[in-house]
Formats: C-alpha cells, structure tokens, sequence
C-alpha cells in the first residue's frame, strides 16, 4: 500500500520541483521575510526600551561601588569574624588608609560615602574628614590608633560589620529598605525605626487610591456607558464625542484645568462662596491633598473605563432585558440578574486597566497631590532627581513594575492583551 | 430607551428622567473642565478665576495679553519647535518600524506570535514612571540623556506599541485572496505590495503615525527625565510652568492644545470612516 503511493508520479511545478518542496520553499521565505520585517523594531525596542528596564532592575542590587573603591580591604575581610566582638585586625585599617589615601586623591571616596550613608547615617561625613586628614598618616606604629584618632567612628565596630556586609557586587539594602526593612547591626534583618517606614505606607496608599478611583470610575462609567450603548447610534455618536474629547485632550491640559477649578481661589471655590455655600474665609482646600488626586484622576482615566464598558454593553441584546420584563421581573431585578452579570466582563477590563493605569500615575499627583494624595511613582522619582539615592529609586520601580506585570497577566487572563482597544 | 413605552408607570418616567439627569451630570463632568479653562485664558489678570468684569461680559475683562506672551516668550518659541522636531522624528521612526513588523507579525502561523507581541507593545504597558527611570539611567549610561537623539529615541519606543496595534488591527481585517488575485494575475510580490496592500493599509498607518506624534506631542514623563531644558518640549514647559509660576498663559497653551485635540479627533474619525468604506469594497 505505502508502496504504491511512493512509486505514484509526485506532483511538480512548471520547473519540475516536486510541488510539496516547492510549497515548503517558498513558505520558509515567505516566513524570513516576515521575520526580517519583525527584526528592526525587536532591534529598537530591544535597544530603547529593554535595556533601560533591564538596566533599572540591575541597579536596584548593584554594589560594585564598594568593591571598586576598597580593593584593598575587601579580600581581607575574610579574616575578620564580625559576630566576635574583636575590631578588624592592622592589616584591615592598614588597606582602608591606603584605599581612603587613593579614593582621596581620586575624588572618588566621596561616592562611597554617599553610598554607605544610604546604609547608616554619618558615613558620608566620616569619609569626607577621613579623606581630608589621612594624609597626615605615615608609617604610624600602628593604623588602628592613628584612624581611631582621626575620628573615633572608626573604632566602632558595627561601622565594620557595615562595610563587610555590604562588600559584595550585588546588595539587597535597596529591597530592605522599600520595604521599611533593614540589616541590623547583629546581622539579622528587621523593621526599620517607625519614623523611617514611609514605603509600605506609600505602596497602601497608592493601592487603596487607586482601588478608589477605579470604584469612582465604575460608578460614573456605568451610567453613562449604558446610556450610550441603548441610545440610537446617531445621538450616542454625538455624545460619544463627549468622552473621546478628554480622552484626547493632554493630560497636562486637563491636570491644569483642574487646578483651576479646584485651588483656593479658583472657580469651584468662587461659586461656592458666590451663592453663598461658605464665606469668604472658609474656602475649602480641594488641591494639594487627597481630594485633588482623586478628583482629578478620576476625570482622566474615566474614558478608559467607558470606553471597554461600552463595547461589552453594545453586545447585550436588548431583547433580554425585555424578555426579563415580561416574564415579571420588576426594573431592578432585571438589571440584577440579566443586565449586571452580562456587562461584569466590561467592568472587568476597564477595572484592571484603570486600575493599573492609576498606580503608575505620576504627573496628576505631582501637581494637585501635595503631600497626602502623592504616590509611589512620586517617590521613585524623587530618589532619582532629589536625594539621587538612585539604588533605592530603581528598587521601588522594580517592586511597582512586578505589581504591574501582575495585574496585565490578571488581564490577559480575563479580557487578553490582544482586546486591548485604542478608543 | 429613545421612547418610553406607552405602558410606562409615573415611578418609571421619574427614574427615567432621574437617570438621564445623572447621566447629564457625568457628561458635564467630563467636559466642564475642559471648557472652562477657555473662557478662563482670555483672562485679563493674572488669576486663574473669572473676575466680575468676565461675568458681565465686560470687554475690558477679557484679553489676549497670555496668547500674546506665549507667543512672544522664548521659552515657549523653543518648546514649540522642539515639540514639532521630537515628535516629527519619533513618528518617522516608529511608523516605519511598526508598520513593517506589523506586516511580519500578520503572517498567520509566525512563530512565538504572542510573546514576540507582548515585547513590542511592552512600552506602552509598563508604567511611565518606570520607562522614565530606566531611559535615564541606561541613556545617561552611555551619552544620550540630555541629547535630542535620546529623547526621539525614547519617544519612538513609546510610540511604537500604538503604530503596531493599529496597523495589525487594518491587517486583521486584510482580504488575503486580494493579493493571492493579484499574485495569479501576474503581479510581482512588489507589485502587489503597493498596488494592493500598501492603500488598503494606509488609513491604519496613518491613524498609527497620528497616535504616535500624539504620543510625542504629549509625553510629560519621559521627557522630564531623559531630556533637560534644551529639549524642553511644550508638556515639558507646561509641567515646570505650573510648579513655579503658574500664569493664565499655561491656560492660554492648555485652549490652543485642546483645539488641537479636537481637530486631531477629527482626523481620527475620518481616517476610520474611510477604513470601513474600504472594508466595505473589499469583497467579503
């Protein structure tokens, strides 16, 4: 049997390929080309995009700056036993004068202390007198007296237990410390002093704000998306203008307008005080707090609730509320049990990425959070441009983008990333 | 909904009028914002509130001193230019880009399509702060952070996403016996490209290309951290505008940016009525 068909004449092309070949030859080319046309923007992205994230997560455990500028006293740590209660031994202090003496000249020792400073308050002033007077050291009997002289820091010993545990290339001080943990001095990783746990409490508030403005969104979107998913096509294109307007318009434009209305002396306020609500003296302050960043991100990401509610809706036949109807279900009950469940896919997708959207959120906090309404990305950039404490910065954003990735792989399970719908 | 049913009770015309004034009241609330600051920057003092003189249609209220003095200020002269540069090159770059890996990716057994998708649209997912932050510690890493080059390089990656979903969206929908037609009737694969493919995509690659500039016109994240002050672009202006010294010319800025907007949506809705028109030939 298998014979036969073997021995059977084999189809060609014009040129005598046999056609399955032929077929399979140019399908591989037809897929090269496809894949030579995916290759720039993979390049790109890869390029501009890839490897900035991937640089930031690195950041977030990189340590080589201690290594680098104490090359000489790192390798002799293994000497040491930190959980004794003897100091480093001459050798070490002798290796730290001559990697201080070297950062000195090189102006680099400076860096370090910045670094250690992130670690225990003071080290950056240690380093910076340290740098100034080791000089002064030369042949001393003994380096440990003469260091300890300098300034007295250097005799405590859990300043060496510091630097030995953060002598590796990579450090988890920055993770600690975005979650308000930290080594202590044995060794031994705990809470850090309740006037320092600011992270854990920003990361809340960031979820619980933007748990809020999604419920915000949800209840504003619903009403409208229904209105405009049963209104006849004409009309709800007409007002669909009235929610693709914002959507279009910069965010920068609408933070602003917000501003306007909501400041102390602006148009909300003015109104209020105009028919007599509050007096003049009693403004109430709407911006800078909580109430701005709510208000106003609500606004913004209204459109992207709307938008996928409106989609799902549109596909509810409106026959089964009606067959609802007539079967004896008052208006309510109706809703409750036909409409409610059908449209829970579309406050579902528009939920997840509102809500990821908004945890993200940096611009409108910056402007009318003030202190009580800002986020975590608020922080992130902060460690980046203020207190360039770039490690801890990359750390939060590493945490905040796992959040991230998270809830899409929430979404694809629920909507796919491929329903994704650009309004 | 249009017509209330005959049999409709008194309790049903009051929850139904109810309901429509709600609905009215979140319609405004989407749009007074908007409108509001129109009025507001034709103000002719430097508050950001409607004086009396506004309220009574007072002329001598209104002016267009903060549309002048944005015209005439350099900063905002320099925002305006560099806008146009970074938006003009990043939509350059990223259409072409996206537009051809659209084409690939369409192909319909390519291999590790979704994983391949998921890392191209992954700019668009990943919130700004964190783009931001990585753009600026990789770019400064190795000399782009501060440069025009950096920022359209940035803005196009962001960019990109936006380009790719649209141009796929137009090829979903993409007849493929059209090019098998024209490949039977002799056509080369070149040929065919431009006399069929390339018009029925390009309304997709043109609503990609004007989500992508808007992408650049307004980024404000980004920008703030891979570029500096000669890079400032009108977001970039606006943003340090209202941290130092707010003035009714941001307002100004914010009403010319929104009648952009709209006329940028009426592009959209235009490219999108051509589409289906198109679709609309293409037999199905």
């Amino acid at each position: 049997m298998t014979d036969q068909v073997t021995t059977q004449e084999v189809l060609t092309t014009a040129d005598g390929v046999p056609l399955k070949i032929s077929l399979k030859r140019a399908m591989r080319k037809k897929m090269i080309t496809s894949l030579l046309l995916v290759t720039p923007l993979f390049l790109f992205i890869l390029l501009t995009f890839l490897m900035p994230i991937t640089d930031m997560l690195l950041r977030s455990v990189d340590n080589k700056i201690v290594g680098e500028l104490l090359p000489r006293t790192i390798p002799l740590f293994s000497g040491w036993d930190e959980n004794g209660q003897e100091l480093p031994g001459e050798d070490i202090y002798r290796a730290m004068v001559e990697d201080i003496k070297e950062g000195a000249e090189a102006k680099t020792i400076l860096r370090l202390g910045r670094r250690l400073n992130f670690e225990r308050s003071g080290m950056s002033s240690l380093f910076r007198k340290s740098a100034r007077t080791i000089k002064r050291i030369e042949q001393p009997d003994s380096y440990k007296a003469a260091m300890i002289k300098i300034d007295k820091r250097w005799g405590d010993i859990n300043l060496w237990r510091l630097i030995k545990r953060e002598r590796g290339s990579f450090t988890n001080s920055h993770f600690l410390s975005a979650i308000d943990r930290q080594s202590n001095d044995d060794g031994t990783i705990g809470p850090k002093p309740e006037y320092k746990q600011i992270y854990i409490k920003l990361f809340v508030r960031t979820m619980t704000l933007s748990l809020l403005i999604t419920f915000m969104t949800v209840l504003l979107g619903y009403p409208i998306s229904y209105l405009l998913a049963t209104l006849p096509t004409k009309i709800s294109n007409m007002l669909m203008i009235l929610v693709l307007l914002p959507f279009w318009t910069s965010l920068l434009v609408r933070t602003t307008a917000w501003i306007a209305l909501l400041q102390k002396e602006g148009v909300i306020n003015d109104l209020m005080v105009a028919i007599g609500i509050i007096s003049n003296d009693h403004r109430i302050v709407m911006i800078h707090n909580k109430t701005g960043t709510i208000l106003a991100m609500t606004h913004i990401l209204l459109p992207f609730m709307v938008l996928p509610l409106f989609s799902v809706m549109k596909t509810i036949p409106v026959s089964y509320m009606r067959a609802a109807r007539s079967l004896g279900a008052t208006r309510f009950t109706a809703f409750r049990r036909i409409y409610l469940p059908n449209s829970i896919p579309g406050i579902g997708a528009g939920g997840i990425l509102v809500f990821i959207l908004a945890i993200g959120y940096y611009i409108t906090p910056e402007l009318v959070g003030g202190v009580s309404g800002t986020f975590i990305s608020n922080m992130i950039a902060y460690h980046i441009q203020g207190s360039l404490n770039w490690g801890l910065g990359a750390a939060l954003g590493t945490l905040l983008l796992m959040l991230v990735l998270a809830l899409y792989i929430l979404y694809d399970k629920i909507v796919g990333i491929d329903n994704m719908k650009l309004g | 909904m249009a017509k209330l049913p005959p049999y409709t009770t008194t309790g049903g015309y009051i929850w139904h009028y109810t309901y429509l004034a709600i609905c009215g009241l979140i319609f405004l609330f989407l749009i007074f914002p908007i409108l509001v600051i129109v009025p507001l920057s034709f103000n002719a003092i430097p508050y950001f509130s409607f004086t009396e003189k506004m309220l009574s249609f007072d002329p001598e209220g209104y002016s267009l001193r903060w549309y002048i003095e944005f015209l005439n200020s350099l900063n905002w002269q320099g925002a305006i230019k560099n806008s146009f540069i970074i938006a003009i090159f990043s939509t350059i770059i990223s259409t072409f880009l996206g537009t051809l890996a659209a084409l690939g990716l369409s192909r319909p057994n390519f291999p590790f399509k979704t994983t391949i998708m998921g890392i191209l649209i992954s700019p668009m997912v990943v919130p700004l702060i964190i783009s931001a932050a990585g753009m600026f510690f990789f770019y400064s890493r190795i000399g782009l952070q501060g440069t025009f080059i950096g920022v359209i390089l940035a803005h196009a990656a962001l960019a990109t996403p936006f380009v790719l979903i649209t141009v796929t969206a137009t090829l979903v929908g993409f007849d493929r016996s059209l090019t098998r037609s024209a490949a039977t009737l002799g056509a080369s694969p070149t040929r065919t490209f431009f006399k069929i493919t390339v018009p029925l995509i390009t309304p997709g690659v043109i609503s990609g290309a004007l989500f992508a500039f808007v992408t650049s016109f307004d980024e404000v994240v980004v920008i703030l951290f891979v570029g500096s002050y000669r890079q400032r672009t009108i977001p970039w202006q606006m943003f340090s505008g209202i941290r130092e010294q707010i003035s009714p010319t941001i307002l100004a800025v914010a009403t010319i940016l929104t009648i952009l907007s709209i006329l940028m949506l009426t592009a959209m809705e235009l490219l999108r009525r051509r589409n289906e028109r198109m679709r609309g030939m293409a037999p199905k």
